[in-house]
């Protein structure tokens, strides 16, 4: 670390919410990002009018925006941010939501994301999801983030010598995780030989590795220590966080994140190990990234990842709990929400109230986030590692 | 290996034809140098005049020192497949009637990764040749081809949806008084074309080619007069549902500018073969091919029309025929657009003086009758835009992309010579 960072202190985050998800919706955005917001706020004893921070994620809010909202949703906020980072978003609100809480620009910050899905969104926003795509990749046979994973996924099992086995192990563990969450999309068991059986989509991805587009939105707070100790609400310190975009652009085709720039700096600033860690929320859009995520988050080396996981129980009894809520794989992937739903999850977790997916005596959590495929790779990663009261 | 393409079956009258689907066409501005360059099938990467970097995808600045001095350059098109993957499931109707479809991430020797179509005789992580093509929407794309190529390889259904090659489809020609419509049938039926019509004008009147037309296998000769509405729509009744490529072939020439003419009688002749008479095709063959432009193994595929490369800078000798290609040139930048939502492609090929009794006073080079026909078969199977044929034509077009009033001058300067 070059230069020692400040810590986060007397920033906490608090009142995680979760608003079920559909399949389909004939809703918008805008009411399912309402309901988070209504729900988040309620928990903490919060008015609409008095909230004075806001940040929000969408991809189906088009043509409105963070400002939009805020006439549309009554609030008069001071600290406002509108971040289109996908699945990067949940841990980036965080990130610029603690800073100014601690500098005092703000008060409490509702960090919230939600999309709908209606029965031709998914197809619409594929064609324009980004000049890149549009223009270099959605061309190529218009197979979505489906073939460009496949493609990543394929340079992975040459390169290390990953099998379609070690990839379902992930999606294995993370079914029998969703089952113990009512609110999974996913209510069926998911056996190895399912999974290895299930119809291919893009090779070698097939049906199991890919998430399912849903409706849904998630929240949470980001406020003073003080603050929710004064409402009484559970709540979670952030140790430390980092964040890097487009890391190593010259990779000819993507087998590390921007993780493994920064690991370091996210163990060094929380003065924690690997082995410290109860639990890890990883960005689950398809078990690839997953899997390399265990390697540049520090917890195997690079191309360890297949053998990390014949050695691990993923599950939420297990010795390596891993996206304890089911993650995007077995819960759904609600678009932008998909960067909130694990650090969601792990807020509850830290503060004891996960309540079904509880893992016995989490105290402290890795999120991480990724996000956006711009063109052949995803360009945004980030991490954060919080902890509960008493951690 | 390739399976080779089986000759398409007699199409039941009674079933419907398929409507033509399309890839996406969405492009920035800048990514529309990929479709100028595969017009005339060149391999083109974005490079920048400052630093020298080359990248994709295109963008509007350097990604490497931020310079937006940027240009396209010729780059060597080899590589590596370094991942693929079949799209069995996409959201695009046009690839969702055609999966599995291969696709991979080559690694460029030039440097940058690119996101390819994929042959299906490109082994696993093997050395591949890339081509930059036109797709159905018109737009430039990269397709990995096996670097030695291999057994029928044209006939991989994912290039063939990249060209317009003649094998297994039905053709027109138009105006087979014209000298090189000998050389144009025997190029197709070598081609594999199944049928080629020769339309004929003014049947009674003799010529002398006309038996060694009839005698190429596969010919059959029709009547057809570009010049009279009736004809074409007769004709177009007849086979404009079974015609896949179209080469208008008609032409009417005088030697001839303004004052050297002391009427406007040959002028109207030009323009009535040569303008009108596109536009006379276009409108009965135009709407039954573009309906076809997904009608399986023998869709329609191409319309070509042989234009004077003085269309765009006019030759004062031929002043008036000139002008009359430069209409025509216009008129199929009219008839590309219309094309466009059945992926039937226009092909343009630019010839400079023929080797013909109305150059004759003309000193070499000429284009013969062959060097024509090879290159209009070959701009079909590499699904061009563009051709220029012969030494005259492809110096011109330089020329004129080094700048149009410039060339202007020296067309000027070269009459003056010439007289």
């Amino acid at each position: 670390m070059a230069r020692a960072r400040q810590a986060y202190d007397g920033v906490v985050l608090a009142a995680p919410t979760t608003i079920p998800y559909q399949r389909f919706s004939t809703e918008t955005a805008h009411w399912w990002i309402a309901r988070a917001l209504a729900e988040c706020l309620k928990t903490a004893g919060i008015r609409p009018a008095e909230l004075d921070g806001f940040a929000v994620s969408s991809f189906s809010l088009f043509p409105d925006t963070a400002v939009g909202l805020t006439q549309h949703l009554g609030l008069t906020p001071r600290w406002l941010d509108h971040i289109p980072m996908g699945g990067a978003s949940g841990i980036a609100a965080l990130r610029r939501a603690a800073r100014a809480v601690q500098a005092g620009d703000v008060d409490v910050v509702a960090c919230v994301a939600g999309d709908t899905n209606q029965v031709d969104s998914f197809r619409r926003m594929l064609s324009s999801f980004s000049r890149f795509a549009q223009d270099a990749s959605y061309p190529y046979g218009a197979g979505g983030p489906n073939a460009s994973f496949a493609l990543l996924t394929d340079h992975y099992m040459q390169k290390f010598g990953a099998t379609r086995e070690d990839f379902g192990r992930i999606c294995v563990a993370q079914r029998d995780n969703a089952l113990k969450n009512p609110h999974a999309v996913m209510k069926a068991p998911l056996t190895l030989d399912q999974y290895l059986s299930a119809r291919m989509i893009s090779d070698p991805i097939a049906l199991f590795d890919c998430v399912m587009p849903v409706a849904g939105s998630e929240a949470f707070l980001v406020m003073r220590e003080d603050d929710a100790r004064a409402a009484g609400l559970p709540h979670a310190h952030i140790r430390s966080t980092i964040e890097r975009h487009n890391a190593f652009p010259e990779d000819a085709i993507q087998m590390r994140g921007g993780w493994a720039m920064d690991i370091d700096e996210l163990y060094a600033m929380a003065d924690a190990k690997s082995d410290d860690i109860d639990l890890l929320q990883t960005y689950d859009d398809y078990p690839v990234i997953s899997m390399m995520q265990f390697e540049d988050l520090g917890f195997c080396a690079k191309g360890e990842g297949p053998e990390f996981v014949r050695g691990k129980d993923l599950t939420i009894d297990g010795d390596f709990p891993h996206n304890t809520s089911g993650g995007q794989l077995s819960a759904g992937q609600a678009g932008a929400a998909g960067g909130y739903i694990g650090l969601v999850e792990a807020i509850r977790q830290v503060t004891g109230t996960a309540g079904p997916t509880q893992v016995a005596g989490a105290r402290t959590a890795m999120v991480s986030g990724f996000g956006m495929i711009n063109y052949d790779r995803g360009v945004c990663s980030n991490a954060a590692i919080i902890s509960g009261a008493g951690a | 290996m390739t399976d080779p393409l089986s000759p398409p079956p007699k199409k039941d009258p009674q079933k419907r034809t398929r409507v033509p689907a399309l890839p996406s066409g969405m492009r920035s501005r800048a990514a529309l140098g990929l479709a100028v360059a595969a017009a005339e099938g060149r391999f083109m990467l974005q490079g920048c005049e400052a630093c020298g970097a080359l990248q994709y995808p295109p963008r509007d600045a350097c990604s490497t020192c931020l310079s937006v001095d940027l240009k396209w350059r010729d780059v060597e098109p080899t590589g590596q497949l370094i991942a693929e993957t079949t799209v069995r499931t996409s959201t695009s109707v046009y690839f969702r009637e055609r999966t599995p479809w291969r696709v991979g991430s080559v690694k460029l020797d030039a440097g940058p990764s690119v996101m390819a179509h994929v042959h299906g005789d490109v082994a696993r992580e093997a050395a591949v040749r890339l081509i930059n093509r036109l797709d159905k929407s018109g737009q430039g794309v990269f397709f990995a081809l096996p670097v030695d190529g291999s057994a029928n390889m044209a006939d991989d259904p994912q290039l063939r949806e990249l060209t317009a090659d003649p094998k297994f489809r039905r053709v027109l020609i138009t105006d087979a008084r014209n000298e090189n419509s000998v050389a144009l049938a025997k190029a197709f039926a070598d081609a594999g074309a199944t049928t080629i019509f020769v339309g004929e004008p003014e049947g009674w009147r003799p010529y002398p080619h006309r038996a060694a037309l009839a005698a190429i296998a596969n010919v059959a000769i029709v009547p057809l007069d570009v010049t009279d509405t009736q004809s074409v729509t007769e004709l177009a009744g007849e086979i404009g549902g079974k015609t896949d490529i179209l080469v208008n072939n008609a032409r009417f020439i005088r030697p001839g500018g303004i004052m050297d003419r002391g009427d406007t009688v040959f002028a109207r002749d030009e323009f009535e073969t040569n303008v009108l008479g596109l536009m006379r095709l276009a409108q009965a063959f135009g709407p039954p091919m573009r309906n076809r432009g997904a009608d399986g193994v023998n869709s329609a595929a191409a319309w070509v029309n042989i234009l004077s490369v003085y269309a765009y800078a006019n030759m004062p000798a031929y002043g008036v025929f000139s002008a009359s290609n430069a209409a025509a040139l216009s008129l199929s930048q009219c008839l590309r657009a219309e094309m466009a939502p059945g992926g039937v492609r226009v092909l343009n090929v630019y010839t400079g003086p023929t080797e013909d009794e109305w150059h004759q006073p003309l000193p070499p080079p000429k284009v013969a009758p062959s060097a024509l026909a090879r290159s209009v078969v070959a701009g079909l199977k590499d699904g061009l835009e563009d051709v220029y044929v012969g030494d005259v034509a492809k110096d011109l077009i330089e020329r004129w992309r080094q700048g149009p009033k410039l060339l202007e001058r020296e067309m000027i300067a070269e009459a003056g010579e010439a007289r």
